[in-house]
């Protein structure tokens, strides 16, 4: 769905922020992970054509990013930001959850009820008139999510979605993802909770230092264990104690270790 | 010595109809470190808050009960002298900057121009703190041109700079990632060794347990538990109270397999792995 070749991306002259990108990434669900300052952030925005690349090319759709319009890639590709402030700007929730939808051209009903049915996902559907200034930090991520959500892009991209939530918060996004990942939509997540990485994405991209330095199915990367060091990034939990138990095994979920567990002690 | 007495603290803000904190009763000894955890909403950033004056001073409110911070009854001191005693990191970090600093390196000396120390212990001090939080190589850059996560360690390092004997963060690993999270808590783990007192609310369940000596568990403004980490991830209505204990305990309770001659689950990795013990390799 998305091809990279060769990008490159630069703030200021002489610090390249990334360096030359390359990357197919298809409809599994995808984890970036990496430090603070990897250039995960960068990335994404170089795919949803927010900033141009200094070199290579963003193919999105097998069309080039560089010649569409802004007004086109909000149709197809989906950014919830980091910062909920730098995405909010009305002062009602319903509103700023319509504006998406109604931007793109799709009509008042269709998008009231895109944007009830995504405001619902999130558990905000009671806070309709609230503005969301006065919602607390969580709750504004949610926000913004379903911000996204309800413009119904095939490819959806989550900046950090986790910071500030609670075990409910996150049990709500995991459902989200769910249901997106159903309606055959391309979910890409920057995270540092790498338990919630193991229990929701196929395949996790790991940056260091402006570079893609592991990339693959969710439970290969896991196991590189020198790699993820060398990008001062840790294993989940359960993965950390299974090896720590000196199991073969990469265990990515709880459920998968318990029941492991237990067919042993059944030999 | 009980550096923190809190005796049946009862808030509610201006304009709510609920108190953000009922009935809350507890004392800490000078040193520990305090995690707290509750779902959002439980009252914890108003509890931190609490240990400041901010809460009632500057947000005003019904306030009953008391906060005694060494010795000094909250309600009768202002935020000033309290501050003198107290640090705190806040949620955000955003609201923390001064916004009239040009850089990371004087933002951190703003709060120590008014302690009235010398130039030269100044000067050690931010050196410090600079090089705890690891945010040395940005110090002359400007306050708002860092990340999420730079813009916490020096809201972190700001505090620190300043020394006091009791220190309050609330999320302060928010934005980190995993191995900036970790640094953190073993900066304020060395801090609380070295006889600073620590109240940190937080949502991540492996480093509470790993690093806290007791947990405060919120759950409406109200106190579920204060306990240490294995009492209190032990319980069996941590769901009910809108918290998951860390991995290693759901596993081993999962596969029931207590800490040996205990009735508490393993909270660590390490605990963990000593419980399960090798596999038949
Ligand atoms: N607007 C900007 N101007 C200059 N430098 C920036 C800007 N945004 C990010 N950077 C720098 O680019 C690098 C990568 O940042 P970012 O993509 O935000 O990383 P991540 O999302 O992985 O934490 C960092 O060194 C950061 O300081
Ligand atoms: N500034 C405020 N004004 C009014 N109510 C507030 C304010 N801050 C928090 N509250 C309310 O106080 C209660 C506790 O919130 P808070 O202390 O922020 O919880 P937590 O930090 O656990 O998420 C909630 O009901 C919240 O809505
Ligand atoms: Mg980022
Ligand atoms: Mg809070």
């Amino acid at each position: 769905m998305i091809t990279v070749s060769n990008l490159s991306y630069a703030y200021q002259k002489g610090n390249p922020v990334l360096i030359d990108i390359h990357l197919n990434i298809d409809q599994r669900s995808t984890a970036i992970i990496g430090q603070n300052g990897a250039g995960k952030t960068t990335f994404v925005k170089l795919l949803k054509g927010l900033l141009k690349p200094f070199e290579g090319e963003v193919f999105i759709q097998n069309q080039q990013v560089k010649n569409r319009t802004a007004a086109e890639l909000a149709k197809i590709i989906g950014l919830v930001f980091q910062n909920p402030n730098d995405q909010i700007f009305k002062n009602k929730v319903l509103d700023e959850v319509m504006f998406g939808p109604l931007n793109m051209g799709i009509d008042k009903q269709q998008a009231t009820e895109n944007a009830m049915e995504a405001l619902e996902m999130v558990g905000l559907h009671d806070k309709l008139d609230m503005n969301p200034h006065d919602l607390s930090l969580s709750e504004k991520k949610l926000l913004c999510i379903a911000s996204v959500v309800a413009m119904d892009t095939n490819i959806i991209i989550l900046d950090e979605p986790t910071i500030a939530q609670d075990y409910q918060g996150k049990e709500t996004i995991k459902k989200v993802i769910k249901t997106l990942k159903e309606k055959n939509k391309l979910v890409m997540t920057i995270i540092h909770d790498m338990d919630f990485v193991a229990e929701n994405f196929e395949r996790t991209i790991v940056f260091n230092e402006g570079k893609v330095i592991l990339d693959g199915d969710t439970r290969f990367v896991f196991a590189q264990k020198d790699i993820l060091k060398s990008a001062h990034v840790e294993a989940p939990e359960i993965t950390k104690l299974g090896e720590k138990l000196g199991y073969r095994k990469t265990f990515l979920t709880i459920e998968e270790f318990i029941d492991y567990k237990n067919q042993e002690r059944n030999l | 010595m009980k550096k923190i007495i809190v005796e049946n603290l009862k808030y509610k803000y201006p304009l709510s109809e609920k108190l953000a904190l009922n009935n809350v009763s507890f004392e800490i000894e000078q040193g520990e470190f305090i995690g707290v955890i509750g779902r959002n909403l439980s009252g914890k950033s108003t509890l931190c808050q609490a240990m400041v004056g901010l809460v009632p001073h500057f947000y005003k409110g019904a306030y009953g009960g008391k906060v005694i911070i060494d010795g000094l009854e909250v309600r009768n001191y202002s935020i000033a002298d309290i501050s003198l005693k107290v640090g705190i990191v806040f949620q955000n970090p955003f609201t923390q900057i001064t916004g009239s600093k040009m850089t990371v390196y004087e933002e951190i000396a703003f709060g120590l121009e008014n302690l009235g120390i010398s130039r030269a212990e100044m000067i050690n001090r931010i050196d410090f703190a600079l090089n705890l939080l690891k945010i040395a190589p940005f110090k002359e850059r400007s306050p708002f041109d860092l990340s999420g996560g730079q813009m916490q360690r020096m809201a972190i390092a700001s505090i620190i700079a300043m020394k006091p004997e009791i220190i309050v963060l609330d999320e302060p690993t928010s934005q980190l990632d995993p191995e900036g999270s970790e640094e953190v808590f073993r900066a304020i783990q060395d801090l609380s060794k070295q006889g600073i007192t620590v109240i940190l609310a937080e949502h991540k369940m492996e480093k509470m347990a790993e690093f806290c000596n007791r947990i405060l568990l919120l759950d409406d403004g109200k106190v579920v538990d204060f306990d240490v980490p294995e009492k209190v991830f032990s319980r069996d209505d941590l769901g009910e109270h809108g918290v998951n204990a860390p991995v290693y305990t759901r596993v081993c309770k999962a596969l029931n397999k207590k800490k040996a001659g205990t009735n508490d689950y393993p909270v660590t990795l390490e605990e963990a792995v000593r419980v399960l013990g090798g596999m038949g390799l």
